[in-house]
């Protein structure tokens, strides 16, 4: 048994672009996705992530590098002899056929059994809760059922590997969250590997063992969604993935993880730091917005008093803008949870605000 | 006035349709009563027609002489026609079904040059491609030329093909006349398919011969269905083809009409051939739609 059910090794994708120029899609990308992992790539649109999948399944042929599956590499073998398969974006169910014949269709491409066949079809579909559903045509049920089907499709064939392509892209919000919670639930019920390609980083973050954020061709990070969302290695995965205030300033002193910035209007913020970084190197401090205390701690590392220059409500928390001393502002996110839910403090008012040495993240690039 | 118009759907219906149904009505429906009518009629000696009821012209059609004998003349001119037709519609599927799979996947941009290039011996005049071919088919022609050279090039003795005027070079020359009618439908239904569909029947393990008889011929089928009724409907009625390139040998139903028409001065017995060519049409593509189904793709090309 090889250690990783799918290794991406320095991977890029070249495509010739409109007037004749190579286009990079992917750039020497390398992943490593564990057996049974729910594994998602995130980013931006046009980043590569359906031409990183594209090359798992073999639609696409990597210009340079190789992807193993299960150890194997997959040279140029084509789509339909890799253990892999995939749900489309669009579903791409056969219109000509009805749906018990579309979750066949694989099963015939393998010369299973007929009598298997039904079987497996019907359980198939009880799977995605589509009990029954055999006889009808695509064109007649809802995106959501379709969504299903499509999956029923890929699943009926056991595959070692299931690759899918924003699944939930078309639905609407509501369908989408119970289809997150659906889609996860059968990957540990079944226990089959998922590649999820997502531009959504809430889908993300609930469904997912570990994400790989990606940008420009390029992954940035690889983690849980904790790491990703508590330790952004870069300043593109900490704006990315939820909100993130940015303060500009100059390293003044590093002792280990602790370093040390003056920022702008003379203000002084201790931060953390994994890289070392000399004296004077101009960097972004990262703070997440629920990190900000918009009451002082007389014991905070960080404390800073500005003007509040917004308040915005959005029911479970509220958005307070603070102007400090040398024109950054900051966004502090309180929660509502007092009886009265009052407004902590109102446009114009002076506040003290404060967050913690481990809060505030220096990046560089 | 304007108010009900906006509230009543079935009168801006009626509206939309209306020039095309005067149209109808005027050079399609009153012929036709016309054609129905006369067919029914018989000739005078001088060559009029005699309004009146009698079922002899169709029974002339099916063989039975006034003298209650049998003359299977022109049953054979129909099924002469019939064979013909069939035999035309399924080289023509043959031929243009590769040519259509080859142009839907071409690069997006070179295929507007090659759908341009079926359509460009449609601007020259068809009864001069026609006659074109008497040059390539006859005896002395540029097919016997060649091939006569290229045997003698081995050293061979040839003897030149007598294809023409033959039911053979009216075969040749519909096929070659009507394939434009059959690669355009054909391509669009391919053309409409979605790539993600052979990408999905590949991802569940479909080769390429496998993804072509399960996926992209039974989509593709509509436009051959399209095709067929715009080749065989109008090969079961053509007369020109036949009267170019059979010389006198190869009559079918529609020389007959014509000669009925323009030399014999019988319209009676033209009519009722007409109208059992188009009963005839009728049925095959009545039954054939039926068993194929019916191809949006009729109104794409
Ligand atoms: N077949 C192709 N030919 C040329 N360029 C391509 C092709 N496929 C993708 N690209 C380019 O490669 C880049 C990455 O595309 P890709 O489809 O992988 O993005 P993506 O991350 O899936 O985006 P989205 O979230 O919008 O689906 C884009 O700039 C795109 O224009
Ligand atoms: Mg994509």
């Amino acid at each position: 048994m090889a250690e990783y059910a799918v290794e991406l090794r320095d991977i890029s994708k070249r495509f010739p672009g409109p007037s004749g120029e190579l286009v990079t899609a992917v750039r020497n990308v390398t992943m490593q996705i564990r057996d049974g992992e729910f594994f998602s790539m995130l980013g931006p649109s046009g980043c590569g992530k359906t031409t990183s999948l594209r090359m798992i399944a073999g639609f696409e042929l990597p210009t340079e590098g190789e992807v193993y599956i299960h150890g194997k590499p997959m040279g140029k073998t084509p789509p339909f002899q890799r253990p892999v398969n995939t749900v489309f974006q669009n579903y791409a169910l056969f219109p000509h056929m009805t749906i018990g014949e579309n979750v066949a269709f694989g099963l015939q491409m393998d010369g299973v059994p007929k009598s298997e066949i039904m079987a497996r079809v019907k359980q198939a579909l009880e799977m995605v809760r589509l009990p029954g559903y055999e006889k009808r045509r695509a064109r007649q049920l809802s995106g959501g059922q379709q969504q299903r089907v499509a999956l029923a499709r890929s699943l009926v064939k056991r595959p070692e590997v299931l690759l899918l392509d924003e699944p939930l892209g078309a639905l609407d919000l509501k369908l989408r969250k119970d289809m997150q919670l659906e889609l996860k639930k059968l990957q540990r019920e079944v226990g089959i590997t998922f590649i999820y390609v997502t531009h959504d980083q809430e889908e993300a973050l609930t469904m997912s063992d570990r994400i790989a954020v990606m940008s420009g061709g390029v992954t940035l990070q690889v983690g849980n969604a904790n790491e990703i969302y508590e330790r952004p290695n870069c300043k593109f995965v900490a704006d990315f993935i939820g909100e993130t205030n940015f303060l500009q300033g100059k390293v003044t002193e590093q002792n280990g993880k602790a370093v040390t910035l003056a920022l702008a209007g003379g203000l002084t913020v201790h931060a953390e730091a994994e890289q070392s970084l000399a004296n004077g190197t101009e960097a972004s401090v990262a703070v997440r917005p629920e990190k900000v205390n918009l009451t002082g701690h007389a014991g905070a590392a960080n404390q800073f008093t500005g003007r509040i220059v917004s308040v915005v409500y959005i029911g479970t928390d509220t958005y307070y803008g603070v102007r400090l001393p040398g024109d950054q502002l900051l966004r502090a996110r309180e929660q509502n949870d007092r009886p009265d839910s009052r407004p902590m403090a109102a446009e114009g008012d002076e506040v003290t605000i404060s967050f913690s040495t481990q809060a505030a993240r220096v990046l560089t690039e | 006035m304007i108010q009900t118009l906006r509230e009543n759907k079935k009168l801006q219906g009626l509206l939309l349709i209306l020039p095309t149904l005067l149209w109808m009505f005027g050079l399609l429906i009153i012929p036709l009563i016309l054609t129905f009518v006369t067919s029914f009629g018989g000739r005078s000696a001088d060559g009029n027609v005699i309004y009146r009821f009698s079922l002899n012209n169709y029974l002339r059609l099916i063989g039975l002489t006034p003298e209650g004998g049998f003359d299977p003349l022109y049953l054979q001119i129909i099924w002469r026609s019939l064979t013909l037709a069939f035999q035309t519609t399924i080289l023509v599927i043959l031929m243009a079904y590769p040519l259509a799979y080859f142009i839907a996947r071409a690069p997006a941009k070179r295929r507007n040059t090659l759908l341009f290039l079926v359509l460009v011996p449609l601007w020259t005049n068809f009864v001069i491609r026609i006659y074109a071919w008497i040059m390539i088919l006859r005896t002395q022609g540029v097919l016997n030329s060649v091939i006569g050279w290229l045997v003698g090039l081995a050293g061979g003795h040839f003897q030149p093909f007598e294809l023409y005027p033959s039911q053979s070079a009216v075969l040749i020359g519909m096929v070659y006349e009507f394939l434009p009618f059959m690669i355009l439908p054909i391509y669009t239904s391919l053309e409409k398919i979605d790539n993600s569909l052979f990408e999905a029947a590949a991802d569940l393990g479909a080769n390429a011969l496998r993804t072509f008889w399960r996926v992209t011929l039974p989509l593709s089928m509509p436009g051959v269905v399209a095709g067929t009724i715009l080749v065989f409907v109008p090969v079961i009625g053509t007369f020109i083809v036949s009267d170019i390139l059979g010389g006198r040998q190869v009559i079918l139903v529609g020389n007959l009409i014509q000669r009925q028409f323009l030399d014999a001065r019988d319209p009676a017995f033209g009519s009722a051939a007409s109208i059992f060519l188009m009963l005839m049409t009728l049925i095959v593509t009545l039954y054939y739609t039926r068993r194929f189904g019916f191809g949006e793709e009729i109104a794409a090309a």
